[in-house]
């Protein structure tokens, strides 16, 4: 499933990365506020789902290859990060929904979670 | 072994700076895309130097990092000036953290960094002295088409 279906079906706003949408291909997701289990557990091409809206989680994503990010309860990170996002090409989204109602929807449209063997 | 150095450079770490901290680390990283690493070498390496970066933060006053680069290897040398460890073999296990509210907040202090950097690196060497700092040498080798992924 590519980012941009995802974006149609959870009614999410684009607050970085739009030209990405299209191309960017999601594998699993995982949900996590912390970003130490990210780098340990989570694979290329993975969406993040996370309250966290610093600039770490930016780095983290690029880092660790992430295929996007998408923030709960309608969070938004400062400009500067917003902008660190677009430079370092991480596609950033944003939901109205909580955590567990916005993981539930992802679920309802045929996304699984990121699983470690 | 092709030991020809085809690319070096030393980047600064400040600690304590959670908005800046992963600059150097991203900056590694760029460098090895550049090269035309492949994806899961690069991003191996990444995630070691990033750990490795985030521990300065965190927890140092100062650091470096020394990126050397030869056709057979991908070599990072972190050094920081900073409180050092005591028991490295316990800051090795995964779940052992010494972070403070502050550090968890940003995200970090899981007790998965050490641990992470060795799962993503090839060798990995660590030394500390107490009261003084800490030196981690990672290297990840790139020749024989070992571009595992350390999750896969």
């Amino acid at each position: 499933m590519r980012l941009r279906d995802i974006v149609e079906a959870v009614g999410a706003s684009v607050l970085a990365g739009e030209d990405c949408l299209p191309e960017r291909e999601i594998t699993t997701v995982s949900a996590c506020d912390l970003m130490s289990d990210v780098l340990a557990f989570a694979k290329p091409g993975i969406l993040l789902v996370t309250g966290l809206v610093n600039s770490q989680v930016i780095r983290t994503a690029a880092i660790a290859h992430l295929s996007g990010v998408i923030f709960v309860r309608g969070k938004q990170p400062n400009t500067e990060t917003v902008e660190l996002a677009k430079k370092m090409k991480v596609p950033l989204l944003s939901s109205r929904m909580h955590m567990f109602e916005l993981c539930s929807e992802l679920s309802k449209i045929g996304l699984r979670g990121t699983r470690t063997e | 072994m092709n030991d020809n150095v085809v690319f070096s450079q030393k980047l600064d770490v400040e600690g304590g700076d959670f908005i800046r901290g992963g600059e150097s680390s991203c900056r590694i990283l760029e460098i090895l895309k550049e090269l035309a690493f492949p994806p899961a070498i690069v991003r191996r390496a990444g995630i070691a130097a990033y750990e490795a970066e985030m521990n300065i933060v965190m927890y140092a006053d100062r650091g470096t990092m020394d990126l050397k680069v030869t056709p057979d290897r991908i070599t990072i040398i972190i050094q920081d000036e900073g409180p050092g460890i005591e028991d490295i073999e316990l800051a090795m296990q995964e779940g052992y953290s010494t972070a403070t509210d502050k550090i968890r907040e940003m995200g970090f202090g899981a007790g998965m960094g050490l641990p992470n950097i060795k799962k993503n690196s090839d060798e990995m060497e660590i030394t500390s002295t107490v009261g003084r700092g800490t030196r981690i040498s990672i290297v990840i080798t790139t020749n024989g088409g070992d571009s595992r992924d350390a999750d896969r």
